[in-house]
C-alpha cells in the first residue's frame, strides 16, 4: 500500500523509499535497475549498511585505489559500481541518498554532471541551514574544507541518478584499506583521509537528518512513501545490473600489478 | 581535458536501433553558440554527430556535448546505448543516432580518450556505423538547426 503525503499537492510526483541497513551491493542493483527500467522518479534513503564494504566506481582499478593485501586478508568486499566518481567504504556509519529522475523532472536543468551537482546543492542548503558550514566544494558536500559527503552520477539518454553516501561516522581502522588517490580535489591539498573528512555526527544527529532531508525532498515535490516490497518495473523490462562484486581472483591479480609496479 | 576509453570488441556485433528526431534542414557553417558546430554532419538532439562516409556512417558526441565532460581523467566505457563517457564522477550514456551495424570502434580513444575533448569531430570520432536505414539521416539536424538548439538549451 502506498500513500500519498499531501505536502506538495501538484509538484511532480517522486516515489521515497525508506530503507534501513540493506547492504550495499543490494541497493546499487536497485538503484542501477529503476534507472534503466522505470519511468518513474526515485528518492531512495538507506540508513547505514551492515557490512563494511569497498565501493568503487566504474573505472576504479583496485590496484590504484585501495591496499589490496590487507583487502584480501580481513575479506573484505569490494564492489565497482555502475556510476562514476571515487572510492569510499561504507558500513553502519554511512547513510546513502539517492536521486533517480527523469531528465524533465526539473524545469530548466540540464542533464549533466554539474546542474546536477549544483541543484543537489540547493536541496542540502535547505537541510543544513544554520548547521556547520555546509557547501559544494568541487564535487563533495563540506563543512568548512572537510568532507563528509561523496557523490556520483549516471546519465542516460532520459534520466538520471545522483547518489551520495553520507558519512555520519566511520570506523578509523577503515580507512586504512582505501589509498589516497592520485586524482583528488584540489582542495584536499595532498590530505591523508583522517584530516580530509569530517564526520557529520558532529553536526546533526541521524534521524534529524533523514527527516530534513525528507521534508526538504517533499518541498521541492509530492511525496510518496513506497514499499521496496511493492516496486514494480515493467514485466518485459530485460536489465542485467553492472554493478558487481569483484572475485578474489580479480584482486590476486591486482595485487600482483601492484607488485611488479613497486618493484620495478 | 583527458578521456580514458574502454574498447570492447563485441561492439562489432551490435545493432542499434535509431534515436533521433525529425529536422530537415539545408546544411550550412555556424558557430555562434560558443561550442563548435560544423559544415556537412547531421545532429541529434542528445548531442552525437554524424557523417555519412561512403558505405558507413560516422558517429561521435559533439563539442557542445564534450564542455560539459570537462573534467579531468574521463573514461568511455559500454552501456545500454553504444557506450558511455566518464568524468569525475559521472557516465554519461552516448547514444547512437542511426541504426545500424557497429564496424569499427575507434580504439586511439583507449590510450588517448583526450581526443574527445580535443578533436570531437576528427579524431575523436567513436564508431563506424554501417546504416541499415539511410533514410533516418534525412531526419537529423543540420548544422543551423543544431546550433540553435544549442542555444535554446543554454538559455535555461
Amino acid at each position: 500500500m502506498t500513500k500519498i503525503q499531501a505536502q506538495n499537492v501538484g509538484s511532480p510526483l517522486m516515489n521515497l523509499i525508506k530503507l534501513r541497513g540493506v547492504p550495499i551491493l543490494q541497493q546499487l542493483h536497485l538503484e542501477e535497475k529503476l534507472l534503466r527500467t522505470s519511468s518513474d522518479n526515485w528518492c531512495i534513503i538507506n540508513d547505514g549498511t551492515d557490512d563494511p564494504t569497498v565501493v568503487m566506481g566504474i573505472s576504479g582499478k583496485p590496484a590504484e585505489l585501495i591496499e589490496i593485501e590487507p583487502v584480501l586478508q580481513d575479506h573484505m568486499p569490494v564492489i565497482k559500481r555502475f556510476t562514476g566518481g571515487g572510492t569510499v567504504i561504507v558500513d553502519q556509519g554511512t547513510i546513502f541518498v539517492t536521486f533517480i529522475c527523469n531528465k524533465d523532472l526539473i524545469p530548466g536543468l540540464q542533464p549533466y554532471p554539474r546542474p546536477i551537482m549544483n541543484w543537489s546543492s540547493i536541496l542540502y542548503n535547505e537541510v543544513f541551514r544554520g548547521i556547520g558550514k555546509f557547501s559544494l566544494r568541487e564535487n563533495d558536500y563540506v563543512f568548512g574544507d572537510h568532507k563528509f559527503g561523496g557523490n556520483a552520477q549516471s546519465i542516460t539518454k532520459n534520466r538520471w541518478i545522483h547518489h551520495t553516501s553520507f558519512l555520519w561516522d566511520y570506523d578509523i581502522k577503515n580507512m586504512a584499506y582505501l589509498k589516497v588517490p592520485k586524482r583528488a580535489p584540489e582542495y584536499r591539498l595532498a590530505r591523508g583521509h583522517l584530516d580530509f573528512i569530517c564526520c557529520m555526527k558532529d553536526y546533526i544527529s541521524r534521524s534529524d537528518f533523514i527527516d530534513g532531508t525528507t521534508k526538504a525532498v517533499g518541498s521541492h515535490f509530492s511525496l510518496n512513501s513506497t514499499q521496496l516490497a511493492s516496486i514494480e518495473v515493467p514485466s518485459n523490462a530485460e536489465f542485467t545490473p553492472s554493478t558487481r562484486l569483484l572475485s578474489k581472483q580479480e584482486l590476486e591479480a591486482a595485487a600482483l600489478s601492484q607488485t611488479d609496479e613497486s618493484s620495478a | 581535458m583527458a578521456l580514458r576509453m574502454w574498447a570492447s570488441s563485441t561492439a562489432k556485433a551490435h545493432k542499434l536501433s535509431c534515436a533521433s528526431k525529425s529536422h530537415l534542414s539545408s546544411a550550412f557553417s555556424l558557430s555562434r553558440c560558443f561550442s563548435t558546430v560544423l559544415d556537412g554532419l547531421k545532429y541529434a538532439s542528445s548531442h552525437e554527430w554524424v557523417k555519412h562516409d561512403g558505405p558507413v556512417a560516422i558517429i561521435g558526441i559533439t563539442d557542445h556535448a564534450q564542455r560539459f565532460q570537462n573534467e579531468s581523467g574521463t573514461s568511455v566505457s559500454k552501456g545500454g546505448s553504444f557506450g558511455a563517457v566518464e568524468s569525475v564522477k559521472a557516465t554519461s550514456d552516448v547514444n547512437s543516432p542511426i541504426s545500424g551495424e557497429v564496424v569499427e570502434v575507434n580504439t586511439k580513444l583507449t590510450e588517448t580518450p583526450g581526443l574527445i575533448n580535443s578533436s570531437p569531430y576528427d579524431d575523436g570520432w567513436m564508431i563506424k556505423v554501417k546504416p541499415s536505414s539511410p533514410s533516418e539521416l534525412g531526419s537529423l539536424m543540420g548544422p543551423k538547426e543544431y546550433t540553435k538548439f544549442c542555444e535554446e538549451e543554454e538559455v535555461h
